[in-house]
């Protein structure tokens, strides 16, 4: 699965991401199971709010951390996030 | 033996809220206790509450209202709105009798995250006949309301020698139903699943059949369902690394309040299972005999304590090895390294030997009826 670069990213509404404040991490909720995410991870699943594509993901986050050259690892990420079911498009 | 000062406690993170043992279904694999029917009194909502308040604090996130059947609970509802404002997923295990629309979208605006719901086979008259209970069409009636009303929806069917040869129907089944999960779990024997294993377990060509089947839909419907295969035990060489370990991640609190490190751990010999009655979350979690009873390794006897597999398996289950062997101590016989390893094999040939028997003995259905007559 690969993500399209056309359409914009949101987070499934069949799962959760939620601070857990016991965890001291951001985790993915979903029937019977949790994933426990870094906190880079969470930051890209915070941007997938069905408003943003990839690059301008790939933008806002270069701005906010101030950096330069982490496309590569986010689209990584988000091919993983839609096999996994986290993340839709359309 | 028992527990230690030195052992590192982590906190539950799933909690498994037992709300009632009364259920319209009497399926004869139920893993409630086989004496279920004296255990008369429940907690009120207020006890309820206090638990879920105290064991969120510690980390609990994961929450299960399962039972019997949760919904006999007239105020699920107000669990559930509880269980939401806390931060909690709630998982709501059902068999889906008694499930209305309008009860569906009610706890949809109380904050429920999911509906589980049981199905015994692919066929109304096998169903029926499992369940006990005329059940089957309302059942897939439930399963197309909770997808309309927008929650995952997780079908579970329990497998075993009745249905096993189901396989096929069965996924062709979830698939109609739209299901986004698919758990598969082939029969753990205890409690009632114990009394009649000789008509439930299966052979090991029908598990492997079943299972090849089960695999091939696995890789069909990857990306739009997820499929959970909880293995056949009996069948393995090692045993199940139980409850992610005793008391490391799982809480139970049954119907009448009593805290267990796992559902069956209740049948297990002296453990003097805390009452949240009588004591909060935390001390029952880090100070309870029975929490640090088999925590760590130090408890285990060979060919355990010395086993180099010891920190993956934790031994296997204790309620298994009691129940098998007598001896909540001793290695999980599943294990091939256990010198009673030979109780599994006997299973199999007993099982086996019943199934070509002219006169197979009929199940015993789960009620309470039964259950005072076995205990």
């Amino acid at each position: 699965m690969t993500i399209n670069p056309n359409q914009t990213i949101k987070f499934s509404p069949m799962h959760r991401l939620q601070w857990e404040e016991a965890q001291q991490k951001n985790v993915i909720l979903y029937p019977e199971g949790m994933v426990e995410l870094n906190q880079s991870s969470a930051e890209i699943l915070k941007c997938c709010d069905g408003t943003r594509n990839l690059a301008q993901i790939v933008s806002d986050l270069e701005q906010k951390f101030a950096t330069t050259g982490i496309a590569n690892d986010i689209t990584a990420f988000l091919e993983v996030a839609l096999k996994n079911g986290w993340i839709q498009q359309n | 033996m028992a527990g230690s000062n030195k052992i590192n406690i982590t906190p539950p993170r799933w909690l498994l809220a037992e709300l009632t043992y009364a259920c319209p279904l009497q399926c004869p694999y139920c893993a409630n206790p086989i004496d279920y029917a004296k255990y008369q009194s429940e907690l009120d909502t207020e006890d309820w509450k206090r638990v879920l308040t105290q064991a969120r604090k510690m980390g609990a996130v994961q929450l299960g209202f399962s039972g019997g059947e949760p919904l006999t609970r007239k105020d699920l509802p107000e669990l559930v709105k509880h269980a939401r404002d806390l931060g909690y997923y709630s998982n709501l295990i059902t068999s889906g009798y008694g499930l209305t629309e309008e009860k569906i979208v009610q706890l949809k605006e109380a904050g429920l995250d999911h509906i589980q719901v049981s199905i015994q086979a692919s066929t109304q008259e096998l169903n029926d006949h499992i369940a006990g209970t005329a059940s089957f069409e309302h059942k897939k009636d439930v399963a197309h309301l909770v997808k309309k009303h927008g929650y995952p929806m997780v079908l579970c069917v329990v497998i075993h020698r009745e249905n096993i040869h189901q396989m096929p129907q069965i996924l062709e089944m979830a698939e109609e139903l739209g299901a986004d999960y698919l758990e598969l779990a082939n029969t753990q024997y205890y409690g009632w699943a114990h009394a009649n294993r000789d008509l439930l377990l299966p052979t090991k060509a029908q598990f492997d059949q079943a299972e090849q089947i089960a695999q091939a839909f696995k890789e069909k419907v990857e990306g739009k369902m997820k499929i959970y295969y909880v293995v056949p035990d009996f069948y393995e060489d090692r045993p199940k690394a139980c409850m992610n370990g005793w008391a490391t991640t799982f809480l139970t609190i049954a119907p009448d309040g009593v805290a267990l490190p796992c559902h069956s751990a209740r049948e297990l010999p002296g453990l003097d299972c805390p009452n949240v009655k009588d004591y909060s979350i935390e001390q029952i979690w880090n100070e309870s005999k029975t929490f640090n009873f088999f925590r760590g390794f130090e408890w285990m006897k060979e060919p355990c304590s010395s086993c180099d597999e010891k920190e993956k398996d934790f031994g296997g289950c204790r309620c298994q090895a009691y129940l098998l062997s007598g001896d909540m101590y001793a290695a999980d016989p599943v294990c091939s390294k256990s010198p009673n390893h030979h109780v599994i094999q006997e299973a199999i040939d007993s099982a086996k030997a019943s199934a070509l028997a002219d006169n197979e003995k009929p199940l015993i259905f789960r009620n309470s009826k039964n259950s005072r007559l076995l205990s």
